[in-house]
């Protein structure tokens, strides 16, 4: 008989949060569909969607480029220190340009602009909910989605590959610095190293990776921002779980996009 | 007797958020030039009520007709035609703190009747003049007026689209009296002048006593009492007599 007690405990404490959990992601996918609708269906703000592009790209460009030019010449300085016995020489350049194109540029740049961009944005459509700000676009005959939730969207997805070309480039140069001033390795050997083992395969890894990433930052911020509730405490936790959320989410989908392009 | 059709039509209106029932069956008209002001305490549903009638939130059941026609279920489209003849002064004003004072006035005009950025800002500061401010203000950002400016500036946001219906979600709610007297004499010039029709949520009765033609009371999710403001000082209903003096003791339980 005690156990059925416990069962029936087990259970009850597991029933709400699984509740609130589907009826979490059921919502998230009504948010989603309704944001690409509004996405592709005209009326279209240009001019808001060259602020969100000068604000999530211009202004990221600091943060972006300080990340990977430290990756890079991290990535150089422990391929040193592994590989000195099989001839680092060689191989420091190789290894640099592969992890910084496919993986650390994307998931540094993703993760910088989540921090900045994600939170900024949750912030300000969540302080737009609770002033009723947000409704008062619906009464002056606005599409709030068309108006807020599309720009960032485009934004974020255009921008992204475009910082982390950027970063491509920083990070790189990153390793070069090491390579050649640190290690003291031959200048010219490395840039040929690079230009002969630079890839397709490479470049469009990370350029694929940063549009989702670029998607799912401002999904984030605008999803929380947009259901956040009560004032100052609720846009708080709005910012709080945009940053999260979209910092896991591209953590595994880093991951999932690289098994899906190298995976045979 | 022809039958007129009135301007706004709400019956047996309910909306539940969860297991509260916020709306229990409204039964509300507001006829054209009509001037009516919903009372009740806070948390009564008076928001719920206005925000329904305006599309923003989807009530459970029941009908809402505006012009004679049913907004409830209607495809969106048609119902928006309908929704971009309303005009409403939010509580706290909602200003778009992105953008200046005049671009504010001028939202409605520039986005949906796309009328250029040159003209919309003659317009904008013709309507600012008459809710009392001056051309200086224009190019302000919102957080730079005081409360007061804030609603006029809400007011003349929501009038310069020229609205049929207009939304007062309490327009006096922080400010001193004589700003609050000062808001309610724009709002029935404006409307006025217009010749819009006015829907109000208040529990300022001296404002709720200047600008209506009627008022009707909401308590516990229904209309339950419906007349002049004449007739509000001779009614012997206990509610309505609570409310209009204001007093702890009475039929109404305030929830603590």
């Amino acid at each position: 008989m005690q156990h059925h007690k416990y069962l029936e405990n087990f259970l009850r404490a597991l029933g709400k949060p699984l509740v609130v959990f589907v009826s979490r992601i059921g919502e998230l996918s009504e948010f989603i569909a309704k944001s690409l609708y509004h996405c592709v269906t005209p009326p279209f703000y240009p001019k808001l969607l060259l602020r969100q592009i000068i604000d999530i790209g211009f202004y990221s460009l600091p943060v972006v480029a300080l990340t990977t030019i430290f990756a890079g010449m991290v990535i150089a300085l422990q391929t040193n220190a592994g590989f000195s016995s099989y001839g680092a020489e060689s191989a420091i350049a190789e290894v640099v340009l592969i992890s910084v194109t496919r993986e650390l540029a994307p998931a540094f740049a993703g993760l910088m602009v989540a921090g900045r961009i994600g939170a900024a944005m949750a912030a300000e459509i969540g302080t737009m909910r609770v002033t009723e700000q947000i409704d008062a676009l619906s009464t002056l005959s606005t599409n709030p989605f068309k108006y807020l939730v599309a720009p960032r969207l485009w934004a974020g997805v255009i921008v992204l590959p475009v910082l982390v070309m950027i970063g491509d480039v920083i990070g790189i140069f990153g390793g070069y610095l090491v390579a050649v001033y640190q290690l003291d390795f031959n200048p010219a050997n490395y840039i040929k190293t690079t230009v002969n083992e630079l890839q397709w395969i490479d470049l469009y890894t990370g350029i694929v990776k940063a549009a989702v990433f670029g998607f799912v930052i401002a999904l984030m911020g605008c999803y929380n921002g947009y259901r956040s509730k009560g004032g100052a405490q609720g846009v708080g936790e709005a910012t709080t779980n945009a940053v999260v959320a979209s910092s896991i989410i591209i953590l595994i989908f880093n991951y999932v996009i690289t098994g899906l392009i190298f995976t045979k | 007797m022809e039958k007129t059709v009135n301007k706004i039509e709400v019956r047996d209106l309910h909306k539940a958020f969860g297991r509260k029932r916020v709306l229990n069956g409204v039964n509300l008209t507001v006829g054209k030039k009509e001037s009516v002001v919903v009372i009740g305490g806070s948390g009564t549903g008076k928001s719920v009520l206005i925000k329904c009638i305006q599309g923003l939130i989807t009530p459970d059941s029941g009908s809402i007709k505006v012009d004679g026609i049913e907004t409830v279920g209607a495809p969106r489209k048609e119902s928006e035609k309908l929704y971009a003849t309303m005009g409403m002064l939010f509580q706290g004003g909602a200003l778009f703190d992105s953008l200046s004072v005049w671009e504010n006035v001028a939202f409605g005009l520039m986005e949906n009747q796309k009328m250029p950025r040159r003209q919309a800002r003659e317009k904008a500061v013709e309507v600012l003049r008459q809710v009392g401010l001056g051309a200086d203000v224009a190019d302000l950002s919102p957080a730079e007026l005081s409360g007061g400016m804030q609603k006029r500036v809400g007011l003349a946001r929501a009038v310069a689209t020229r609205p049929d219906i207009i939304f007062f979600d309490e327009p006096t709610t922080g400010l001193d009296p004589i700003m609050a007297d000062v808001i309610n004499d724009l709002i029935i010039d404006s409307v006025k002048k217009l010749g819009a029709s006015a829907l109000t949520i208040t529990h300022d009765m001296a404002s709720a006593r200047k600008i209506a033609d009627r008022i009707a009371m909401l308590y516990q999710g229904k209309i339950i009492w419906d007349g002049t403001v004449a007739e509000l000082d001779r009614t012997d209903n206990p509610y309505v007599r609570q409310f209009v003096n204001g007093s702890a003791s009475g039929p109404i339980k305030v929830e603590i």
